[in-house]
């Protein structure tokens, strides 16, 4: 008991313990309603977009039926016989996300393996800020590097069958890689850096090499990172609308064929968009329903992944 | 004893010794000393006969500071060496230079001879991956991987390349050698996090042995475990002294008192002039001989302190 009173002591008689607060803490409940009004706006705001979203795209298919939306093969909504197939913005978006990754990945989680295990201290500290800073480019300039430094070199080197078109998906998917790459190296080398250095030690200690340390030791450990890396990139991605709008073109196309010209669906909002769309009219209509497929299919991607994080994850402690 | 307080951590011998770091049962030396010490259950020799590893004035440095010096050791064939000694005078640094762990710290640096099998385990064509391969290290925290219990077994054999007839009858072995088989052989595709730290520690000692090492290190092995947990543990390493050297770094007298043939003592002493503190080794004897009649005034002190 004298180690409770020596704690309560200060104002307190002796023999008549008091556990009771002193004074009430005002600090503490402003605190906690300005970060409470801070989640609060954070919340209102994601709900405000979503209903902006929903009652056009309600409009938009009180007129279109979903399934013609959804299965066909034919863009053309702003025409004077208007087409609302939207499966070529949506191959279109996928060409250029598959090539994105392609390029972002293997770069992404080489320079991060390289940073987290290869590096010196100094290496590391000069290198990474510069990765970053290739995430401050602006898109826009990303999207002129595509079309006039990317696509004449693919051009000139390409070797086999034609080369890919003046607008293409490829170029502009090899420079949204680029892009993404910070975004998957930076964030995955916070993940591998995490592992604690004692389960690395006991991968060395076992005989094991770098690389197998770096491989069966600290890639599992910090997958969940990683894999939260990627698909950030991939919503990155999926919703990167310059790059696309400058290089890949502006015509529709249901092809997988990653040298022709595609539109996307970012592109095709952005496009759209800059054109006057009289509020109410289907034109405006459409860029709100393509605007809900976007959101929907970020929101299924980052669950999928969530669980995939679940399930995959090695926790330690 | 049939009050064992959990059934996966119950002592497996009845006269288990009972490690007190702190306490009254302390007072009297000789009641530990006395206790049966794997010293007195078999005859060691005077000096190690045909020792696996032999320091000669080591130094070890990092960066420019010189962490320990004047290390003579040597390391006897299947026998269990305590490192003792307060905190700072370099017994974590002299281990980790056994199989050179020290390499991954940048600017460690050694100084002096280390032999191993009669090859300089620092000469210019060792290759420091396949030393930590005969080598073996428990650390101090339990550190398994974050993956199944038989997936921390088997990630030694893997990455060296081992080609056992049969990976479970490897992992097998090895659990069985940790003393570990019976508690986790149902379970053995769950998460290693899911066993008890003594548990855990176990494991990395089996994960260890799976490799097939000649020498196996140990640094503070049981500082993060209890008593029995510990008792545990050091039944076990006396077990493994049949078939490898054991060195253990251990802060707790009792524990080298109960399992080390032999002892060496380290303390820190600050130079004269630099006021730098540097570790050395004052004595190293049979550990019954050590903690009975030390030679060194400051070896006694160290012990006296200790347990009186
Ligand atoms: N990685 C390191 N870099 C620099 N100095 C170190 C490093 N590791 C240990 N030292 C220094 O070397 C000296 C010996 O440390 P070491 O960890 O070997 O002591 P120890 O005897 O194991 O102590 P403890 O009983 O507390 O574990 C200490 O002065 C310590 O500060
Ligand atoms: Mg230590």
């Amino acid at each position: 008991m004298t180690r409770a009173e020596s704690t309560a002591a200060g104002g307190v008689a002796a023999g008549s313990v008091s556990l009771r607060r002193p004074r009430p803490r005002y600090g503490e409940a402003v605190i906690r309603g300005a970060l409470f009004a801070a989640a609060l706006l954070s919340v209102a705001t994601t709900v405000g977009i979503v209903v902006a979203l929903i009652v056009p795209t309600v409009e938009f298919f009180a007129e279109v039926s979903v399934l013609d939306f959804l299965t066909g093969t034919e863009w053309a909504p702003l025409f004077a016989r208007p087409k609302f197939g939207v499966l070529p913005l949506l191959v279109g978006t996928l060409v250029v996300t598959v090539v994105a990754l392609i390029v972002a990945i293997p770069l992404g989680l080489g320079a991060a393996t390289f940073l987290s295990e290869y590096a010196t201290d100094r290496v590391r500290r000069v290198l990474k800020p510069v990765l970053e800073v290739l995430a401050g480019i602006p898109t826009v300039v990303y999207g002129f590097f595509a079309l006039t430094f990317v696509t004449p070199l693919l051009q000139d080197i390409w070797l086999f069958g034609d080369p890919p078109e003046g607008f293409n998906a490829l170029s502009a998917g090899i420079v949204m890689g680029i892009m993404i790459v910070p975004t998957v190296a930076s964030l995955s080398e916070d993940a591998m850096s995490a592992v604690p250095a004692d389960l690395k030690a006991g991968g060395y200690a076992l005989g094991s090499s770098k690389r197998q340390v770096a491989t069966r030791v600290t890639f599992p450990a910090a997958l969940s990172g990683i894999v939260a890396a990627i698909v950030l990139a991939i919503s990155r991605a999926v919703g990167e609308t310059m790059i696309v709008l400058v290089a890949a073109g502006g015509t529709p196309n249901l092809s997988a064929d990653p040298r022709e010209a595609m539109q996307t669906m970012t592109a095709f909002i952005g496009a759209a968009g800059i054109g006057d769309q009289p509020v109410g009219s289907i034109g405006y209509k459409t860029i709100f329903a393509v605007g809900s497929l976007l959101f929907v299919i970020t929101l299924v991607m980052n669950a999928v992944s969530i669980r995939l994080v679940r399930k995959f994850r090695e926790v330690y402690e | 004893m049939d009050n064992s307080p959990s059934a996966d951590d119950a002592p497996t011998s009845a006269d288990a010794p009972q490690p007190a770091a702190t306490g009254s049962g302390l007072a009297d030396p000789a009641l530990h000393l006395d206790t049966p010490t794997r010293a007195g259950r078999r005859e060691i020799p005077e000096q190690p006969k045909d020792p696996v590893m032999l320091l000669r004035d080591v130094a070890v440095y990092y960066g420019g500071f010189r962490a320990v010096k004047d290390v003579n050791l040597d390391f006897g064939r299947r026998e269990i060496t305590a490192l003792i000694g307060p905190s700072g005078c370099g017994k974590s640094t002299v281990l980790r230079c056994l199989n050179r762990m020290n390499d991954l710290v940048r600017g460690a640096r050694v100084a002096g001879s280390i032999t191993y099998h009669d090859q300089d385990l620092y000469g210019p064509k060792v290759d420091p991956i396949v030393v930590r391969r005969s080598i073996g290290m428990v650390f101090q925290k339990p550190n398994p991987f974050p993956k199944s219990i038989y997936d921390n077994i088997a990630y030694g054999p893997r990455v060296t390349g081992m080609k056992p007839g049969s990976m479970d009858e490897l992992v097998e072995q090895a659990l069985r050698g940790a003393a570990l088989w019976d508690e986790v052989k149902d379970k053995l595709k769950q998460n290693a996090y899911s066993l008890s730290g003594g548990q855990q520690q176990r494991l990395c000692i089996a994960r260890c042995i799976a490799v097939n090492p000649d020498v196996i290190l140990m640094d503070e092995p049981c500082s993060a475990l209890d008593p029995i947990a510990t008792a545990r543990i050091e039944d076990l390493m006396i077990e493994l002294a049949d078939r490898y050297t054991i060195i253990i770094v251990t802060h707790n007298m009792q524990q080298a008192a109960r399992v080390a043939d032999r002892t060496a003592f380290f303390t820190a002493e600050a130079d004269a002039t630099t006021g730098e503190r540097t570790g050395l080794l004052v004595e190293y004897d049979r550990t019954g001989a050590m903690f009975h009649n030390p030679r060194d005034r400051r070896t006694e002190d160290y012990i006296s302190g200790r347990f009186g």
